[in-house]
């Protein structure tokens, strides 16, 4: 505790005066899946526009044919449920081929989605799968990141993160490199 | 118009024809020049070289031979920027005025006399050599780090040259290692700097390299010839002033 | 490691001994350079906007520290989290040291943070008994190497894949000879993988800490800093005081520059939001200092405190990309850590501001608009004053300064080296002049422009 006082003294001795916080920046431009989609496939991932009789399952098994262990958060995809989540070790979605969530909207400018631990249930779940699916609506796109923290100023959650694409590395000579740690593929599903 | 002409020191002594050739090319363009020749240099290798505080003996003696100009021209953009920001003589109003005073060469043809047509005739391949104390400093050209509208004072002018043939560089504004005590201090990354902007240019077909800044081009010469290399240096004021 | 009395020069000269291999780093970081630039230009005329913006937030939230800790330390106590608070280096590595023991861990991973490498805390740690593992793959490399990283977003640049393939193969099992990026990546993979199932505890760096909200966000591209995090029991984040930001929005403004400014890419992987521990998880922030207010305190130099570590800087600079990180002998290496560093130990740093040309690009790709080249400027002066500047250069340079404030000396001088050169060139041309190791001397003239003048023009009125 004494650092803290110390420091805090030292900071406060320090700072200059009182220096005016700036007016926010503000966009007007509406976000478009067109334009996450070509950002998005820029930076390694995929997007897949639904036809509104497709189903989710159906779509998966197309697109990955020889996944073998599928999990989701979303409840209404019940044989992909993770039901028992409140006992579950984390560690044991080590073997996830696919996971599959929900976000609350794509940022057009930089292909990224919105997703908080309430979409995910499990923290970690779309960082430990093999293999990324992400649900969204159409509608649910804004134009830049201005917008999408206006979107989530206020949320109350405990954990959020903005995804862009499947995890990625470029520290061997620049060589990308998707699946670094993470997913080696992200899959948009946009519903209609 | 009175025009007080400031040569760098090391122009001076080793590049005369920089000197004859920005004095002929203002006295064309109608200018009444004055050399004052006390002149000796700006300071700035004291003040870069972390020596600001030797530097106001200079200052003092540059303060006694140009303070009566009205315009202040030099062939140099990293000396004139040196006297805009760091000339602080004793008397701070007229140190004032001769910072606002002062022109690299170009940006006096330019923004003063707003010259619109040269006659001059330089029928080579050139590449052109971004000071960048001219360049970032003096905002003789845009930058390329910014995302703004492209404009190069220096380009304009040589457009106005018959016959030259301006080449594209690959790195259009990377500087070239001379920095001062920095390219004898840092010899061996100097030196590398150097022959990369020199390969830049050669690789690119030009026959001359020229600049706003007889350091950057001194340092460029010295590696060409060290390689034998039949491509010159030519300082800006000479190829505007050839005919 | 170098040793320590090694300088700038002496340690880039020695990385320019292989030619070749200096073009291929300076080209590989002018290729990250121009990404930057595209993605900057991507954004047309919101760019400079951005940066202006950037620079002010972060001016204001200086301006305003003491109030800002003091908020995100509230609210981060309220979510859940521990607040530490660390005065330097050796208080930092002490406080991470007491919560692994606390925990009975040996044990743990860590993802990027340039902090915990300014602190020195692995090798601390590991004299202290403890394993760490580096998780970002370029980290990794290094550490398996026993080296520092060579650049704070990019920490294995200067090692070419063959090498990494040797490295892997030493220390990975795989097969000898197989230099594959893919491969070699996989085989990382696989590695850490085990690493992170396996280690209770994991540290990470900060890249914002916001204050209104006591959450921070860490950003990553390989995910390396979640899978750590999410799957740990103990998640230790390690921030310096000035990665905060007062308000959650503010994001918006950072994290549209900095994946462009450091990769060019529109935005990181993973821009990843710590609020609350998750459940059962403890979740401890440890605050650090280690000279920061004592360069808020200094003027000329308060804004370095900008920076978000995007490595822009780096990757401009024709000096860095052609010396090599590790010529800085410091944690943040390149433009921004030639000012950063004699803040912290003016005679261990007091050739770093001298390693650079002034050129200003530095100053002008910088996200948050630090005058990097103006401060190295503002350092020269403040090191030679403070008696930090070789005497053999301070006696050149009064000579210098006395040659050219006397007219007449000057133009003796001149005449005479000219006289010298031209008669005896020898005595210039050779190996005790660096310049001429690498450069000829220019032609010396016969006559000095003063004295063509003299004989040609006669309007002198002095």
């Amino acid at each position: 505790m004494s650092s803290r006082n110390e420091i805090l003294k030292r900071v406060r001795a320090a700072q200059p005066t009182l220096i005016p916080m700036p007016a926010d920046l503000t966009s007007t431009a509406a976000g478009d899946v067109h334009k996450f989609t070509e950002v998005l496939q820029g930076i390694g991932g995929r997007v897949v526009l639904m036809e509104p009789d497709e189903e989710v399952p159906q779509k998966l098994k197309e697109l990955f044919p020889s996944a073998n262990r599928v999990v989701s958060s979303i409840r209404s995809l019940e044989a992909f449920f993770l039901h028992d989540h409140a006992q579950l070790d984390h560690h044991s979605l080590e073997d996830v081929d696919i996971a599959v969530i929900e976000a609350q909207f794509g940022v057009a400018e930089n292909g990224a989605v919105w997703v908080t631990e309430q979409d995910t249930i499990i923290r970690v779940l779309p960082f430990i799968a093999e293999h990324l699916v992400v649900l969204l609506d159409k509608a649910s796109f804004v134009a830049d990141m201005h917008q999408a923290y206006q979107r989530v100023a206020y949320d109350a959650y405990g954990f959020g993160v903005f995804i862009a694409g499947p995890s990625k590395t470029a520290d061997i000579e620049q060589s990308l490199v998707l699946g670094a740690h993470g997913p080696k593929s992200m899959t948009i599903l946009v519903r209609s | 118009m009175t025009v007080g002409l400031f040569l760098p020191c090391y122009v001076n002594q080793f590049y005369p024809q920089v000197g004859v050739a920005s004095l002929e090319l203002l006295e064309k363009l109608g200018c009444d020049v004055v050399y004052p020749l006390q002149q000796t240099c700006c300071g700035q290798p004291m003040a870069n070289s972390g020596y600001e505080h030797l530097s106001s003996a200079t200052d003092e003696l540059f303060m006694r031979n140009f303070h009566e100009f009205d315009y202040i021209v030099s062939p140099s953009g990293s000396c004139a920027l040196h006297i805009k920001h760091h000339l602080h003589g004793k008397d701070h109003e007229a140190s004032a005025k001769v910072r606002a005073s002062m022109y690299e060469l170009t940006e006096f043809l330019t923004d003063v006399l707003k010259v619109e047509h040269l006659d001059a005739k330089f029928p080579h391949k050139v590449g052109l050599h971004q000071g960048c104390h001219g360049q970032r400093g003096l905002m003789l050209s845009q930058m390329s780090e910014l995302v703004a509208k492209p404009f190069s004072k220096l380009e304009k002018l040589l457009g106005m040259v018959n016959g030259i043939e301006l080449v594209d560089l690959d790195r259009k504004d990377e500087c070239c290692g001379f920095g001062g005590t920095f390219c004898v201090m840092e010899e061996a990354v100097s030196a590398k700097m150097g022959k990369d902007r020199v390969s830049d240019h050669t690789r690119n077909g030009a026959s001359f390299i020229t600049g706003a800044d007889m350091s950057c081009l001194m340092h460029l010469e010295g590696i060409l010839k060290r390689q034998k290399s039949a491509v010159e240096v030519k300082h800006i004021a000479e190829i505007l002033n050839a005919g | 490691m170098q040793s320590s009395r090694d300088n700038h020069s002496t340690l880039a000269e020695r990385f320019n001994k292989d030619e070749a291999r200096v073009s291929w780093h300076d080209q590989t970081l002018w290729w990250i350079r121009q990404k930057r630039d595209k993605a900057a230009w991507s954004l047309g005329e919101e760019w400079e906007g951005l940066r202006s913006q950037a620079s002010q937030i972060k001016a204001h939230t200086l301006s305003n520290l003491s109030g800002y800790l003091e908020e995100f330390e509230a609210n981060a106590i309220a979510n859940g989290a521990i607040v530490h608070w660390a005065a330097d280096a050796k208080e930092h590595n002490e406080i991470v040291h007491k919560i692994l023991q606390d925990n009975k861990v040996t044990q743990l991973v860590k993802s990027k943070s340039m902090l915990t490498e300014e602190c020195h805390l692995n090798p601390y740690l590991e004299t202290h008994g403890i394993d760490v593992v580096d998780t970002d793959l370029g980290e990794r490399i290094v550490q398996l190497a026993n080296e520092a990283p060579s650049h704070i977003v990019l920490p294995c640049i200067h090692w070419k894949k063959e090498e990494i393939g040797e490295l892997f193969h030493k220390h990975l099992a795989t097969p000898a000879g197989n230099a594959d990026p893919s491969f070699l990546t996989n085989a990382a993979r696989i590695h850490l993988r085990d690493k992170f199932l396996t280690r209770r505890v994991a540290i990470t760096g900060v890249n914002f800490a916001i204050a209104e909200t006591g959450e921070f966000v860490v950003c990553t591209n390989e995910g390396n800093a979640d899978m750590g995090a999410h799957l740990s029991d103990v998640h230790i984040a390690c921030m310096g005081i000035e990665k905060l930001i007062p308000l959650r929005r503010h994001l918006g403004v950072f994290l549209r520059l900095l994946a462009r400014s450091a990769t060019g890419q529109p935005v990181t992987t993973y821009s990843s939001h710590f609020r609350k521990p998750r459940q059962g998880q403890q979740l401890h922030i440890v605050l650090v200092d280690n000279g920061r207010s004592q360069q808020l305190a200094k003027e000329d130099f308060r804004n370095s405190l900008k920076c978000i570590r995007c490595g822009a800087c780096f990757n401009t600079c024709p000096v860095y990309r052609r010396s090599g990180g590790h010529s800085y002998h410091t944690a943040v290496a390149g433009p921004i850590g030639s000012i950063l560093a004699p803040n912290l130990d003016m005679k261990q740093y007091a050739d770093l501001p001298f390693a650079s040309t002034l050129c200003g690009s530095c100053t002008n790709v910088c996200p948050v608009k630090i005058d990097i080249h103006d401060q190295l400027y503002k350092w020269r002066q403040v090191l030679t004053k403070e008696g930090y500047s070789p005497k053999t250069k301070t006696v050149a340079m009064k000579t210098m300064a006395a040659t050219l404030s006397k007219p007449g000396l000057f133009s003796f001088a001149g005449k005479w080296a000219r006289r010298i050169m031209r008669i005896a060139p020898w005595l210039v041309n050779n190996k005790m002049n660096p310049w001429y190791k690498q450069r000829n001397m220019p032609a010396a003239p016969k006559q000095s422009f003063t004295e063509w003048y003299k004989t040609n023009r006669n309007k002198d009125k002095k």
